[in-house]
């Protein structure tokens, strides 16, 4: 019986497994397909066209070009915002803190299409058009969050004693911000980078409601998806999913050679 | 406070509060209280603005009840109002959707806590972290594929015979409702992972060892451990449900109407920005009752969730 279980729960675990991973490989085999709809039935031979084509649409470069502008300024305004903020939250206390903390954390769980629309009109109200920049306004006010709370848990390991040794022999606010507790906090504003980056290319609520004209990513395939689409679509999905697995597999990578340096250092 | 003031002078400290303001003021809390305000501005032409007829009124929430079409719901037919159907239905589908998703991971995150060796693991969540990592758009878009009236998974049903002639999966609120749950499933499984995880397994062999059937053990010690887990894990998939555009947009039929599309019908469409604030409050004001009665259900706190 506890094996029966066992193997059932194996099944299971693969069947999920199938489950997360078909549609991604469906919507990756349809760009090889040479017919006019996304689809891998019927196959009417394999075409690399689709590529071809999306190479030459210069909509989407646009799209393309967007997206990394704006992923770029979320993410560096966002680490500022959300470094700071974590700094502030660290050192306050009380109910001050609780409730500061709580509209901080708060922002993650207003849905896009509020974020969007309030943006939107308060910018609007001061004579400020909508487009990207508005974007990337209503992408940080939820994403530093993200950054704060990887931020903050990185301060809890950090020892304010090196500051106050930095303080006292007579080091300046500056350099004790500078060379003591930004290093410490590195790791953790990268990976908070790296978080709002990938957050801000996968957005489409927000963006959606403030771009004015503008196309990001998302939205350039949202409206091919809509209006009549080729698989040109998939012949870009297939390119972001290959990214995918290659940052995936580099990462695992660097994990694996991190083990084998840990293992060679402490031998038990 | 007076911490930071001696750790970083005046300067600095000046710096960061700025900051904080900044976003807590003009990227938060500002453009909120912008949108409740024009949420009761009536939608006049630019020269009309600022004129007599520019009055606070409830009349663009009263809009929710104008036009009502005949539905019925668990074998009983009524009257209600288009957009309060809307927004029921998108609640209610959002719980079944929840319920669903933790329905599918728990096994999923029980598995991986416990069952799974701990060598394969770093690979079993590089695995379930490509889905995650493709953009939202593409996973829906994939569904569209699958879910085609000629697409791949009528054909496989065919063939295996399992159908004798095409189901229309993309129909009322079905395919909906499959795209979220493939879409926020992780959003569910992996604060379950992380609560399951920190339960002690001598806890469930001491269970084993008394002679407790497999589902007293998990209704009994599992899931009240996994506790903050769930409610995270629910208030995350409800939010990202409720608030979707993109998966109600791509996979929804011609009978399909999401909350968040009417909103962005009187935004983009109407070009009536004061009912599309009404109409957002309403949603932001839904989730919070949502997340508020979770967090009581289940008594945890909101830094608990966001984790």
């Amino acid at each position: 019986m506890y094996k029966f279980r066992q193997s059932l729960a194996h099944l299971y675990m693969g069947a999920f497994l199938i489950y997360l991973l078909i549609p991604l490989l469906v919507m990756a085999g349809a760009a090889f397909n040479d017919s006019k709809l996304p689809s891998i039935v019927p196959w009417r031979g394999t075409t690399g066209r689709w590529f071809v084509e999306l190479a030459g649409d210069e909509r989407m470069w646009l799209a393309f070009r967007n997206t990394l502008l704006v992923a770029v300024a979320v993410a560096l305004l966002a680490i500022v915002v959300g470094t700071a903020a974590a700094i502030l939250i660290n050192s306050i206390s009380g109910r001050v803190r609780t409730v500061i903390y709580g509209m901080m954390i708060s922002t993650i769980l207003i849905p896009g299409a509020v974020i969007g629309i309030s943006t939107l009109l308060m910018w609007n109200k001061i004579g400020v058009p909508p487009g990207l920049h508005l974007s990337v306004l209503g992408q940080v006010s939820y994403i530093a969050a993200m950054v704060m709370l990887l931020v903050l848990a990185r301060l809890q390991s950090f020892d304010p004693a090196l500051e106050e040794a930095a303080l006292d022999l007579g080091a300046s606010h500056g350099q004790v911000m500078r060379r003591i507790l930004l290093p410490h906090l590195y790791p953790a504003i990268g990976a908070g980078a790296a978080v709002a980056f990938f957050q801000s290319i996968e957005n489409f609520n927000v963006t959606q409601f403030t771009r004015g004209g503008a196309d990001t990513l998302t939205v350039y395939v949202f409206s091919k998806v809509r209006a009549g689409i080729t698989p040109t679509i998939n012949a870009l999905a297939v390119i972001m999913i290959g990214i995918t697995i290659v940052a995936a597999i580099l990462y695992e990578l660097r994990r694996r050679r991190i083990e084998r340096m840990m293992a060679r250092v402490s031998p038990e | 406070m007076q911490d930071l003031l001696r750790r970083y002078g005046p300067v600095l400290t000046g710096f960061i509060i700025l900051i904080v303001a900044f976003w807590l003021l003009i990227l938060v809390i500002i453009p909120n209280i912008t949108l409740f305000e024009s949420s009761f501005r009536p939608y006049l032409p630019v020269s009309e603005i600022g004129g007599p007829k520019d009055t606070y009124s409830l009349n663009n929430y009263l809009k929710v009840f104008n036009g009502s079409i005949e539905t019925s719901f668990l074998g009983l037919s009524f009257q209600v109002p288009v957009h309060v159907l809307t927004f029921w239905l998108t609640i209610w589908y959002s719980v079944v959707v929840t319920a669903l998703c933790f329905a599918l991971a728990y096994p999923v995150a029980y598995y991986m806590a416990k069952i799974a060796n701990p060598r394969s693991l770093p690979t079993l969540t590089l695995l379930l972290f490509v889905p995650l990592w493709v953009s939202e758009v593409l996973r829906a878009f994939a569904w569209w594929i699958i879910l085609a009236f000629k697409g791949p998974l009528n054909s496989l049903l065919l063939f295996i015979g399992a159908i004798d002639k095409p189901i229309r999966w993309i129909t009322d609120y079905d395919a909906v409702m499959i795209g979220l749950v493939y879409t926020y499933i992780l959003f569910m499984l992996f604060p379950l992972y992380n609560a399951i995880s920190s339960l002690d397994t001598n806890q469930i062999e001491a269970a084993e060892d008394l002679g407790a059937p497999w589902w007293k053990i998990h209704w009994r010690i599992v899931l009240p451990h996994a506790k903050p887990g769930v409610a995270s894990g629910a208030v995350m998939v409800f939010m990202l449900s409720a608030g979707s555009l993109l998966v109600p947009s791509i996979l929804g039929s011609t009978t399909s109407q999401w909350f968040t599309q009417t909103i962005q019908q009187w935004m983009n469409d109407a070009l009536d920005w004061n009912t599309a604030s009404a109409y957002a409050f309403l949603l932001l004001f839904l989730c919070t009752a949502f997340v508020s009665l979770v967090m009581w259900v289940f008594r945890v706190k909101l830094s608990d969730i966001a984790k």
